[in-house]
């Protein structure tokens, strides 16, 4: 029993990372259509612009409360924020704009993002190299939260943003006119053009959204695992899984989504290999896809 | 997949280099022709979103190892081991890729495009995932070694790779024969028309499901042929080596440069983009040393770039498909 809930600890942390990651996933997905095939590179790219700042430019500063890191990563996730919000409405302008202009289909958008994906990881492998990197070295000591149930400070410190992020992405989609012009757009663009909702004003903030979301859910993995450029990639199949689960377009669906499919995975090493791991979030997502691909929620937000 | 990188660039200095990478090259272009031939049964001709060829290049590649390779030595363990003639070997792998593009295809075929997509790239991270974790199936991470050549027995020494030039180029020409042949027949005219719009297909009685189902396994069977002659080519495989960027990106690539939905055009492209990739590192000498040693990466990139580019300028590739229109308008 106490493995299966120390599972579910470690599947909660991981839960907090995918669940970030597919909401921008979705949000995007939601109002482009296409399946982002580049969003898990975003995701390693985030957690080597992080690196950059904190450990190349040296402002990692001393650690914090028990954190294995220093005020410098608050730092980094802010800027990170910043530049991948930035990135991902550049990429959609230079790319997937003139795609959708030309009334390219879904598939030659989702195409082009693999490619993007491709870029990105040879030019962050160009920089760092192939090998893994860590925030900090060493090994960080994980306190007991009952009995021999563990878990790390900074895998707290990744619950708690997580919840304070979705703090602000639930006020900013249903408190501001913003959020409300993003779930029109999302419902029903058309509908949502003759309102005098600017779409491309619209799409532009949706890429900043998932950006900065992305960045979040990127560095969070870096500080989990390690800082590898692989991690993002293979994430991919995970989030897809979660965004589908929750109904593509739905951030609390996806949310909730990342829970499920990590705990699952997670909970699932009790019985059969590590190994096999990978095949959990597919098999939930081929059912999803078979049995109910509107998702268990919907895809109206 | 470096293995055409010249050890000692010195080498292509002299006539024989030259002629030893090209022939090696021309032998991997008739292998990826295959290749992109059959993702255009699927993806251009059709129009179904496989973003799994790995998959099938990898159960091609293992399948023909396993029948024709001998029984595994002390540190080795896999399954069979069965020493059969190589020609059995495609054979076995043609089939079993067949089959298991029928398994994939069941739950998967009905699914709208980009669901499809995400469905087989995700089974080729399985399918990988299960050849590094399962004891005693593929010899795990250490991969497949010593599987024979074709013809090894018969012909050695540095005529080989004259034979095996031909072997792969003769391959590629039936492939590319019969590919056209059953792509120009009325069959082939409802996988057309089930791209352009199936709902219409539909309602003139065909059934479109089945019709996909075909078109996916022909490909798959094709694509698990190209992979028999690969393993046999290289001699050694490994799970890690049948990664999403060399056994499925590279492979698109091809066919959306060549233009999709012409045979022609996936044999160009193919030629195009070996050319790119292969011939890529040779230009390692002529670049300053700070990039010299990035030249994967560089490549990499350009490709990433190359594929955007065409995206964005050239959608139908080189060699556009010929529209069809009866002879009677």
């Amino acid at each position: 029993m106490e493995e299966i809930l120390q599972l579910v600890v470690f599947g909660i942390v991981i839960g907090s990372i995918i669940g970030l990651g597919s909401m921008g996933l979705t949000l995007s997905y939601g109002i482009t259509k296409f399946a982002n095939f580049a969003h898990g590179d975003i995701m390693s790219l985030a957690m080597y612009i992080a690196y950059f700042i904190v450990v190349d430019l040296g402002l990692m500063g001393p650690t914090v409360f028990s954190l294995s890191f220093g005020w410098g990563m608050f730092l980094a996730i802010a800027v990170t924020i910043i530049l991948l919000a930035i990135f991902s409405i550049a990429i959609d302008k230079l790319i997937y704009k003139k795609l959708r202009r030309d009334k390219s289909n879904i598939v030659t958008m989702a195409i082009a993002s693999l490619g993007v994906g491709i870029i990105i990881r040879a030019v962050v492998t160009m920089f760092w190299g192939p090998f893994a990197r860590n925030f900090v070295p060493g090994i960080h000591e994980a306190v007991p939260i009952t009995g021999n149930i563990l878990i790390k400070p900074d895998q707290i410190f990744i619950i708690a943003l997580t919840i304070v992020v979705t703090i602000v992405m639930y006020y900013l989609l249903y408190h501001t006119k913003l959020g409300k012009a993003m779930r029109a757009t999302a419902d029903n663009p058309d509908l949502a053009a003759v309102s005098g909702i600017n779409i491309n004003n619209i799409l532009a903030y949706t890429w900043a959204i998932t950006g900065a979301l992305t960045a979040v859910a990127g560095i969070m993995l870096g500080i989990q695992a390690q800082v590898y450029i692989n991690l993002g990639f293979n994430l991919l199949l995970p989030m897809f899984a979660a965004v589908i689960l929750g109904g593509i377009g739905n951030p609390w669906g996806a949310l909730i989504g990342g829970f499920v499919v990590a705990i699952s995975s997670e909970v699932s090493t009790a019985w059969i290999a590590t190994g096999y791991k990978p095949a959990v979030p597919f098999v939930i997502l081929i059912i999803m896809l078979i049995v109910r691909p509107r998702g268990i929620f919907g895809s109206n937000i | 997949m470096d293995f055409l990188i010249i050890e000692n660039s010195y080498l292509l200095l002299t006539a024989t280099g030259v002629m030893n990478w090209f022939v090696g090259f021309l032998t991997t272009f008739a292998i990826f022709a295959i290749m992109a031939l059959a993702l255009n049964i699927q993806w251009g001709f059709t129009g179904i979103f496989n973003f799994g060829v790995v998959s099938f290049f990898m159960v091609g590649a293992y399948t023909s190892a396993l029948f024709t390779i001998g029984p595994p030595g002390e540190y080795e363990n896999y399954i069979m081991g069965f020493e059969l003639p190589i020609l059995f070997g495609w054979f076995a792998a043609m089939i079993t890729s067949g089959i298991v593009a029928l398994l994939i295809g069941l739950p998967t075929l009905r699914l709208q495009r980009d669901f499809l997509a995400i469905a087989t790239i995700g089974i080729a991270a399985i399918l990988r995932a299960v050849a590094l974790s399962t004891e005693g199936f593929v010899n795990r991470a250490r991969g497949m070694n010593g599987i024979p050549r074709i013809l090894g027995d018969v012909v050695s020494g540095p005529d080989y790779k004259w034979v095996l030039l031909a072997i792969t180029l003769t391959t590629l020409v039936i492939v590319y024969l019969l590919v056209e042949k059953i792509t120009a027949s009325p069959w082939g005219r409802v996988l057309r028309s089930i791209r352009e719009n199936e709902e219409t297909t539909k309602s003139v009685g065909k059934d479109t499901v089945n019709y996909r189902m075909q078109a996916f396994v022909l490909g798959a069977m094709i694509m698990g042929l190209g992979g028999a002659i690969w393993a046999h080519r290289m001699t050694s495989i490994d799970p890690e080596a049948f990664n999403d960027l060399f056994g499925t990106f590279l492979i698109w690539t091809m066919v959306m440069v060549g233009g999709n939905g012409s045979n022609k055009g996936a044999v160009m492209g193919a030629f195009l983009c070996c050319t790119f990739w292969f011939g890529f590192p040779l230009i390692q000498e002529s670049l300053p040393d700070i990039l010299g040693n990035k030249v994967f990466q560089l490549r990499e990139i350009s490709i990433g770039v190359l594929i955007i580019l065409f995206l964005l300028y050239k959608p139908n590739g080189v060699i556009p498909e010929k529209p069809k229109i009866s002879r009677h308008l």
